[in-house]
């Protein structure tokens, strides 16, 4: 009997590790960025083309930016939910407009509605490759200092925001 | 999930413009529009493939150093072989990084600082990696003790068996009734 019980443990636990490896999910590769300064980037508004928004322009609050584009098929499915952020007021949230067409982007946003404090648009991806954006949308929460704080992979759902982004962003409000 | 999480590889809109234009040239519009249409285009791709020549040195290295390099989003393909935009625009940024002369470590730290050490197919050897890198040798290690001791077993189990006199004599004498019998 007692034959059996070590290729029996064996097994056990193998499937133990394929259980908990079948439940990761491989797209969500952690952000080197996460505790380092955002990146600074200077970058054209989305609806006022000849102003440009800075990343020090934010330094001293607490703010989302929320990497979106008009082609993104799951951007649609968060959206009403950024929507109702922006209205709490709780946050201010900005966008950056990734690799899309001007014309395109305001047009999704006059029909889905503009969350946006700010847009800003990125049309080749390169302020993307700074933050390690490899899909669309991904949200950052960035602290008054600038820095990275979260950064969250696919749409923000209500679960990622009540037990994530809204007590982590309560959390840093409190901080000088 | 995973398709969804996107790139314009999935663009929905691109095929829906398609098809309107297909219509506008079979329709009243004819061919001296499709002939225009045509010749617009041509220039486009010119544009698209000029890295390529410009620099068939820079394009190599960028290839090879590429073949190391993970895509983030189609995670089993490398840099250099696929075709998702995200690729396209590293393949983009590892060019003119060695156009602006940077050496091939560099430009894997500046990938690495912004998508971490998941870009690299061959991970660096650190605290964390220990034992993915020598796990495989700990493993080989565990087994060959475990063949020893079972192999000592076995050697002692298939040990001559010692008879005592007795049995000797019970031995010889059942031996000795059989060959009576065959005589």
């Amino acid at each position: 009997m007692t034959r059996f019980l070590l290729p029996l443990g064996i097994f056990v636990v193998l499937v133990g590790f394929l259980l908990v490896g079948l439940n990761l999910n491989p797209r969500q590769v952690p952000s080197p960025l996460i505790g380092k300064p955002a990146p600074e980037f200077q970058l054209q508004q989305l609806h006022q083309a000849e102003q440009t928004l800075t990343s020090k322009d934010n330094l001293g609050k607490v703010w989302l930016l929320n990497v979106w584009a008009s082609w993104c098929v799951s951007c649609r499915e968060e959206h009403p939910l950024l929507v109702e952020l922006a209205k709490s007021g709780i946050v201010p949230v900005y966008g950056l407009n990734y690799k899309d067409q001007r014309d395109d982007a305001l047009r999704w946003l006059k029909q889905f509605g503009d969350p946006y404090t700010v847009s800003i648009v990125d049309p080749e991806g390169r302020t993307g490759i700074d933050y390690g954006v490899y899909g669309v949308p991904e949200t950052y929460v960035i602290d008054k200092k600038g820095v990275i704080r979260y950064k969250q992979i696919g749409p923000v759902t209500v679960e990622a925001l009540q037990t994530k982004i809204l007590p982590l962003v309560k959390e840093l409000e409190l901080q000088g | 999930m995973s398709l969804r999480l996107l790139f314009p590889s999935l663009k929905d809109d691109g095929t829906h413009k398609g098809d309107s234009m297909t219509k506008a040239f079979f329709g009243a519009t004819g061919f001296a529009f499709l002939l225009a249409f045509l010749l617009a285009l041509t220039p486009v791709w010119a544009k698209e493939a000029a890295p390529v020549a410009e620099d068939p040195e820079i394009e190599k290295r960028m290839t090879t150093l590429s073949e190391d390099l993970r895509c983030l989003v189609c995670q089993n393909e490398t840099i250099a072989a696929s075709r998702a935009d995200f690729a396209n625009d590293l393949r983009r940024e590892i060019r003119e990084q060695m156009q602006a002369k940077k050496s091939d470590k560099e430009i894997v730290d500046f990938l690495v600082a912004r998508y971490g050490d998941f870009v690299l197919y061959r991970p660096p050897v650190k605290s964390t990696t220990l034992l993915l890198w020598f796990g495989p040798f700990i493993f080989l290690l565990g087994g060959a003790i475990a063949l020893l001791v079972y192999l000592k077993q076995r050697r002692k189990q298939i040990q001559e068996p010692q008879l005592s006199d007795q049995e000797l004599k019970h031995t010889e004498d059942l031996l000795k009734e059989r060959k009576g019998n065959n005589a």
